[in-house]
């Protein structure tokens, strides 16, 4: 090779050191750099929001998780009472005596006002208690009232003594009895049960979730027992026996396109087929649980073929190579191994379908119920749908009362999620 | 048999393979995926106890015609046969045959081995079990002892038989899916590449084993390596393009081929 040759390779090979190559190589990186950087902001937005979110909820719902109650001790063995018609006993004077006994000296006027600071069903819960414990009747024992929302609202610092008398829903007069009692000992805020095993109520010192989060519970069994096995089934079907032809295209799209459909739309088709069509009650989970039911089919439908789709097909011929039938490697093999994600899909479906809160409204699942229902034919709310109502409720009380709602139905759905990621760590399969 | 010397079994078995009837028999099979035509009226038999090799460069048609066999190719949709074959005389792919049965007879391994993410005795005991061979416990546990043994892989994992099948080493997985095969008694026994995935350690084994289980099974063998089919089979057929070249001795074959392909092909001309 002379010379000349080898200068000619010399000038066509690339130089690594040059200052261009150099600043090349730099903008690349300044290019990798800057999308790590929209990433990070990305996702530190999203963490901010999540964080305002909760803390706001927390913030106003937290005081929602204790009620102020006075303590009255009541003498029942001085009262008149027909044991064995406790039902109706006169609890409304048996009360008020005691709780004059606490403030005495009231005008009737001011007496009025006095009571106005205690719920106005405390006859009702002093009843209950002792028909529940009768031993009560025999002497004295103490009683926990709860107080009316607006005694409530100023124990917590809701109402400020600060504001001119005129402007706030407590009067000088109420807050100065008040003083008298939280001065005996009387007042405590302890934590707030109610809130987890009271019905819906007028009034928001009574007012709980129990019939909500059985509702809900209720509608979530119906939901499941319908749209697993059908959403399964139909699943299998498609991704495993049905012919890859126009039709099953067809119903691919439509599934597909069900997946996105509102929910409200699925609420009108529940209220025009399952009340109007069938007659079955209005407000009952069992509507509720088959209206969710529609909106969680087509999602777990795509869940479940993916699932299937994703089980390697070595396992498929596996088990047809030793001689398998067609419904036993499908059952044997690819459902088992499908299972885990199936299942993981099916509890995000379904952590969907109890935040689901429009097809709920359209169905009556609003409606005002005070007692929890006893299975799927009762009338009943959900708990979205109670958070609707209380969100809707003019009383001070219910604006903290539906932040621990909301905070309560995310609780669930944390749960539940966590539940699916849990499965999904635990059992998934890797090839 | 025991006292037999091993040469002698070997010299036994050859005369078997060259006076008994074919096993399986191909006649004029073709193969279509679609519009496209896999492979050109095949006729090649399959001999009892012996192992045949079948070669040839890539896409040339060796795997199709394998699963042609065991009706494997029936899972793809566009796939269509044509032509006859039989195993002893019935045609496999008459309508009256029953498919579950047929790849009870023919059992295959697979290129990548393929255990079933469940223990290992799970692996050997499910054929046996949805075919009910076994009557009782003790039987199943017979059946995949013996299948273990067989495929010799009992001494390596009797002590964690109910640890899963998918924590064995590669080696190890591809002697399970044989003896997971073998446990169903197939009467033949269709191998598609099953050392392509192993390293040469692994490959020996396996390669020795295949060559103990001629003596009860007939066997099919794709490779892609001239020296594996030169070291375990008797017969070898060699496909290109979708044709099927020729088919012969494995000996002559590699000696003194008939076809000018081959001979290319062996030398390593083409392919």
């Amino acid at each position: 090779m002379s010379t000349i040759e080898i200068e000619a390779v010399d000038s066509q090979r690339v130089n690594w050191h040059s200052d261009e190559m150099k600043a090349r190589r730099k903008s690349r990186y300044a290019a990798e750099r800057r999308l790590k950087a929209y990433g990070m902001t990305a996702i530190i937005f999203a963490l901010g929001f999540l964080a305002f979110l909760i803390s706001s909820l927390v913030y106003t719902g937290h005081k929602a998780f204790t009620q102020t109650v006075a303590t009255v001790s009541i003498d029942l063995s001085a009262a008149e009472i027909d044991r064995s018609n406790l039902m109706d006993a006169n609890w409304r004077d048996i009360v008020r005596d005691a709780l004059r006994a606490q403030v005495p000296d009231l005008t009737r006027r001011q007496e009025r006002a006095y009571f106005d600071l205690f719920t106005s069903s405390a006859p009702f819960l002093v009843r209950d208690t002792v028909i529940k414990e009768p031993s009560r009747l025999d002497g004295t024992s103490s009683f926990t009232i709860p107080m009316s929302d607006r005694a409530d609202q100023l124990a917590k610092g809701e109402i400020s003594r600060d504001t001119p008398e005129d402007q706030r829903r407590i009067s000088d007069e109420q807050i100065g009895m008040y003083d008298q009692l939280v001065s005996k000992g009387l007042i405590s805020s302890p934590f707030n049960w109610g809130l987890f095993l009271n019905a819906d109520s007028r009034f928001p010192e009574l007012a709980g979730l129990a019939g909500a989060i059985s509702g809900s519970f209720w509608s979530l069994l119906v939901c499941f027992a319908i749209s697993f096995p059908i959403g399964i089934a139909a699943a299998i079907y498609l991704e495993e026996f049905a012919p890859k032809n126009r039709l099953t295209d067809l119903i691919e799209i439509n599934i597909n396109n069900l997946a996105a459909v509102p929910s409200v739309v699925f609420g009108l088709l529940g209220l025009a087929v399952f009340l109007n069509g069938f007659g079955l009650p209005r407000s009952a989970p069992l509507v509720g649980g088959l209206v969710l039911s529609l909106m969680t089919l087509p999602t777990l439908i795509i869940v479940t073929r993916v699932s299937l789709k994703a089980v390697p097909s070595s396992i498929r011929e596996a088990a047809l190579g030793v001689g398998a039938s067609k419904h036993e490697m499908i059952f044997h093999h690819v459902l088992a191994l499908a299972m885990p994600t199936i299942m993981t899909g099916a509890i995000i479906s379904l952590a969907r379908a109890l935040g689901e809160t429009a097809p709920l409204l359209l169905i009556g699942m609003n409606a005002f119920i005070t007692s929890p229902p006893d299975g799927i034919f009762a009338a009943s709310t959900a708990l979205p749908s109670q958070i609707y109502i209380w969100a809707d409720s003019p009383e001070r009380g219910f604006v903290s009362r539906t932040s621990a709602a909301i905070l309560v139905l995310l609780g669930f759905l944390i749960v539940m999620n966590a539940i699916a990621i849990f499965l999904r760590q635990r059992f998934e399969r890797r090839w | 048999m025991n006292m037999m010397s091993e040469a002698a079994v070997e010299k036994a078995l050859d005369q078997k393979m060259n006076e008994t009837a074919y096993k399986m028999v191909g006649r004029d099979v073709s193969v279509y995926y679609g519009e496209k035509r896999a492979l050109f009226d095949v006729n090649l038999n399959v001999r009892e106890n012996t192992v045949t090799a079948l070669i040839g460069p890539s896409g040339c048609g060796k795997s199709t015609f394998l699963r042609c066999l065991n009706r494997m190719n029936d899972t793809i949709e566009s796939c269509r046969v044509t032509g006859k074959i039989t195993l002893d005389e019935d045609d496999i792919y008459d309508p009256q045959i029953d498919v579950v049965e047929l790849r009870a007879r023919v059992g295959m391994v697979f290129q990548k081995p393929n255990p079933f993410p469940k223990s290992i005795y799970d692996n050997i005991a499910y054929g046996p079990k949805i075919h009910g061979l076994a009557r009782n416990k003790a039987d199943l546990d017979q059946i995949v002892e013996s299948s273990l043994q067989k495929a010799g892989l009992w001494s390596e994992v009797k002590d964690r038989l109910h640890e899963s099948g998918t924590g064995l080493s590669g080696g190890q997985q591809q002697r399970l899916c044989i003896a997971r095969a073998v446990a169903v008694s197939p009467e033949v026994i269709l191998m598609d590449e099953p050392c392509s995935a192993l390293d040469p350690i692994a490959t020996a084994k396996v390669e020795e084993l295949i060559h103990e289980l001629r003596s009860n099974f007939s066997i099919v063998i794709v490779t892609h390596s001239m020296q594996q089919a030169a070291r375990v089979s008797q017969r070898t057929a060699m496909f290109h393009l979708g044709h099927l070249v020729e088919e012969n001795d494995t000996d002559k074959m590699f000696t003194n081929p008939d076809d000018q392909r081959t001979q290319d092909y062996i030398m390593g001309r083409f392919g």
